[in-house]
């Protein structure tokens, strides 16, 4: 039964093939976020295109390296629940600081 | 010693999976300290007068390389094939020590520009995040070379593929961070 089990597990995860070409993707996106950083046209938009950058790393990595793309959704809930909270609590923070400082700041001025 | 849950999966993939969830929230709340201190140091030195964005870029691509060479391991392992199991495992150490070696040279030099842990917020949010995560790719170097000296032992084949697995989720977990790191951190100044 268990080795039926791993040879699931084995049969699910993605060929050597695939694991390349997303290792091809993430130096390209890499690439991509290093050169958009230099390019002065970019600053504009800068912190925008670098978090879907990074985000599109961080989700090749989560779905084909870790293997959640093909793995049982109870793995996918373990981390996406934390990683929730996680960039919750982060929002709620720089929101509760930033805006500390806006009402100081308007305070101020008035 | 292998057992399932009784959701028929394995119980130290489970237990590694909620183990990872309480390293985002560690993680999570390194990264919201460094954002909420964020330009908010009053004496120098700043980020943009002291981070090298090309040497951290060269060290992301190894860490980024360093995941690849661990799949590749956990795919030589899972068809029995040792020999480029060991090469892999021990490729993916290797890589693993370069960046460890990359993040000593850049605090060095850091400290001899003026930049230490009670310098400014900066230094003090800076020096804690990637040190806790330097903190951690040296205990997933030090997992990797054990595994591959149980490999060189002859200790380590397809029935162990779940060990390897494991090993290759929290490697990728570091390499997710240094991700998320890279760009809060180094790139968005």
């Amino acid at each position: 039964m268990s080795a039926e089990r791993e040879g699931t597990e084995r049969h699910a995860h993605p060929t050597v093939g695939v694991y390349l070409r997303v290792g091809a993707a993430l130096v390209i996106l890499t690439v991509l976020e290093v050169g958009v950083f230099y390019v002065p046209a970019f600053h504009v938009v800068l912190v925008p295109v670098l978090l879907v950058l990074s985000s599109a790393k961080f989700t090749l990595v989560v779905m084909f390296y870790m293997h959640l793309k093909d793995d049982n959704k109870v793995f996918t809930f373990l981390l996406g629940g934390p990683l929730v909270i996680a960039v919750g609590v982060m929002v709620a923070l720089l929101f509760l600081f930033l805006g500390a400082l806006t009402l100081r700041g308007a305070a101020g001025a008035g | 010693m292998t057992a399932h849950t009784s959701m028929g999966l394995d119980n130290r993939k489970m237990a590694f999976w909620a183990f990872i969830g309480s390293e985002c929230l560690l993680f999570g709340s390194l990264i919201s300290t460094y954002l909420v201190y964020k330009g908010k140091s009053i004496v120098g030195p700043y980020p943009p007068e002291i981070l090298n964005i090309p040497f951290t870029s060269v060290s992301t691509f190894d860490l980024l390389m360093s995941s690849l060479m661990m799949v590749l391991a956990l795919a030589a392992v899972q068809r029995g094939d040792m020999k480029w199991g060991k090469i892999w495992l021990f490729s993916t150490a290797l890589l693993g020590l370069v960046f460890l070696g990359g993040q000593v040279i850049e605090f060095t030099d850091f400290v001899h520009k003026g930049l230490t842990i009670g310098t400014n917020l900066f230094g003090c949010t800076f020096f804690v995040l990637t040190g806790t995560h330097g903190a951690h790719v040296t205990v997933g170097v030090l997992w990797l070379l054990t595994l591959w000296v149980r490999a060189l032992q002859g200790k380590l084949g397809p029935a162990n593929a779940m060990t390897v697995e494991i090993t290759g989720l929290y490697w990728h977990f570091v390499d997710v961070v240094w991700i998320v790191i890279f760009t809060v951190v180094y790139l968005i100044q």
